[in-house]
């Protein structure tokens, strides 16, 4: 299969960046989208030139690095899917592919086709996390949880991080993101003890990183390659609101004991 | 937003059922009674601030979100997103930019006069009578089309408010959502086809 990639070169984050066009020719249809990028980067390096950056780890669509906006698609065509699991078949042949980065003032373009997700980092760090007790594991049925919750919870743990529902939001908002993060937490007994200051906090931290406001689009939940679904953004709604409404802050009282 | 656009929509129920009484054939009795009971009673004037604070914490927080979320992305796509979204929820700032200039004609029309800031049509026999107002307005084909216009624009901007309004609120569930959904629809489609019977019935029947 033959193609013209038009494709965004950057220096580093100071340059501006331009679009360029490559033809590739003699793609193997079975080529994943990352291994097309691969045989032409070959090909460029072998002519001299400044191979194509971007960024992948697990190629198998568990680690979230590899995301890239294809011809208008967060990860390209294909729903649920990421693009290192995307196939050059379902393209046609002799189509001009445009490839961009991810466009968020919160995901500044490192070099080509690479951002800088850290801010995702910071939203975690803010609030993505649960106290355990150090030792060995606990007895597994201490901790009941039901079928139904620890069913949710793991769905929302699917999310991989990619950044693509920020790709894909005409808002750039992250909240199918965070919200995912919240309610893998929230669903679960390990993850009440820090509820409250949770949502709170990485709600704020999502705001101080400069991504948008959710306007319910709902095209995160259609590009999400995990198929995380709008519902947890509701329910983080829930849980903001709720840590709004009954704020317990610690050492006052509403009633002098 | 949502608290404000739920407001204001079970305003605008009250508001078509109150003005539906001009099609009532009786040369605008019913409605007029309607009027003077609503004119005349301190509760609805007390909602009358109500209500605009509505409209301004509606469209205040409209704005700003508008403009933060066009400043969270800087640097645009060079091709335009193809991901698919629910379509009205796209256009939210420019049908409730319309609306809003049609807000604006509305009070310029019917509330400035009562206030006595605007002057009255010479036709019209008191501050109150809405009614012949509504006659010689709506006999006009350019006004009724633009208030039809701003009609259907209005529909649009309803159709995603409803349910993303309960969506944002928290309130989501298995079973209701779709239907909350499916009542947004006929919500939006019977507001607009209400209100734009109205200037149907002055311009053909009346
Ligand atoms: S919610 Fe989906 S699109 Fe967003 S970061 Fe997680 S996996 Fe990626
Ligand atoms: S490279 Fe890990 S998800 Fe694509």
């Amino acid at each position: 299969m033959d193609f013209k990639l038009k494709i965004w070169r950057q220096k580093n984050a100071q340059a501006k960046g331009s679009f360029r066009t490559y033809p590739v020719s003699d793609v193997s249809p079975e080529m994943s989208f990352l291994e097309m990028i691969d045989y032409l980067n070959k090909q460029i390096i072998e002519s001299g030139g400044e191979p194509i950056t971007f960024e992948q780890d697990c190629r198998e669509g568990i680690c979230g690095s590899c995301g890239l906006y294809i011809n208008g698609r967060p990860h390209g065509p294909m729903r649920r899917t990421t693009t290192c699991e995307l196939h050059m078949r379902e393209f046609s042949d002799g189509e001009t592919i445009v490839i961009e980065p991810w466009r968020s003032k919160a995901f500044p373009v490192i070099k080509d086709l690479v951002v800088d997700r850290s801010s995702f980092e910071r939203v975690m760090h803010a609030g993505g996390f649960i106290s355990v007790d150090t030792g060995s594991a606990a007895e597994a049925n201490s901790l009941p949880v039901s079928k139904h919750n620890s069913d949710k919870a793991f769905d929302a743990a699917a999310c991989i991080g990619c950044g693509a529902c920020v790709a894909a939001c005409k808002n750039s908002s992250a909240v199918l993101f965070a919200a995912a993060k919240i309610a893998q937490y929230a669903l679960i007994p390990q993850g009440k003890a820090e509820a409250k200051e949770r949502v709170d906090r990485m709600v704020k931290q999502m705001d101080t990183e400069g991504f948008g406001y959710c306007s319910n689009t709902y095209g995160c939940e259609f590009d999400c390659p995990k198929g995380i679904s709008v519902d947890f953004i509701a329910l983080m709604n829930r849980e903001f609101f709720s840590s709004k409404l009954c704020k317990q802050i610690p050492g006052k009282y509403t009633r002098k004991v | 937003m949502a608290v404000a656009g739920l407001f204001l929509m079970l305003f605008l129920v009250f508001h078509l059922a109150t003005n539906l009484l001009m099609l009532a054939g009786d040369g605008g009795k019913a409605f007029a009674n309607a009027v003077r009971f609503l004119t005349e009673n301190p509760a609805v004037k007390a909602m009358e601030y109500i209500l605009f604070a509505g409209f301004l914490v509606h469209i205040a927080l409209g704005v700003i979100l508008q403009v933060h979320n066009y400043r969270s992305r800087p640097v645009r796509y060079h091709k335009r997103l193809q991901t698919e979204t629910s379509q009205f929820s796209r256009y939210m700032i420019h049908t409730g930019v319309i609306i809003l200039v049609f807000l604006v004609i509305h009070l310029l029309n019917f509330f400035f006069i009562r206030l006595g800031w605007v002057a009255l049509p010479d036709h019209a026999e008191s501050r109150h009578d809405f009614f012949s107002m509504a006659v010689v307005l709506f006999q006009n084909p350019w006004y009724s089309l633009i208030y039809i216009v701003s009609f259907v624009f209005l529909g649009f901007h309803l159709k995603h408010a409803f349910q993303s309004a309960f969506q944002s609120l928290g309130l989501n569930h298995t079973r209701y959502t779709p239907a909350i959904k499916v009542i947004g629809t006929i919500y939006a489609l019977a507001i607009s086809i209400g209100f734009s019977l109205i200037p149907l019935y002055f311009l053909f029947i009346y």
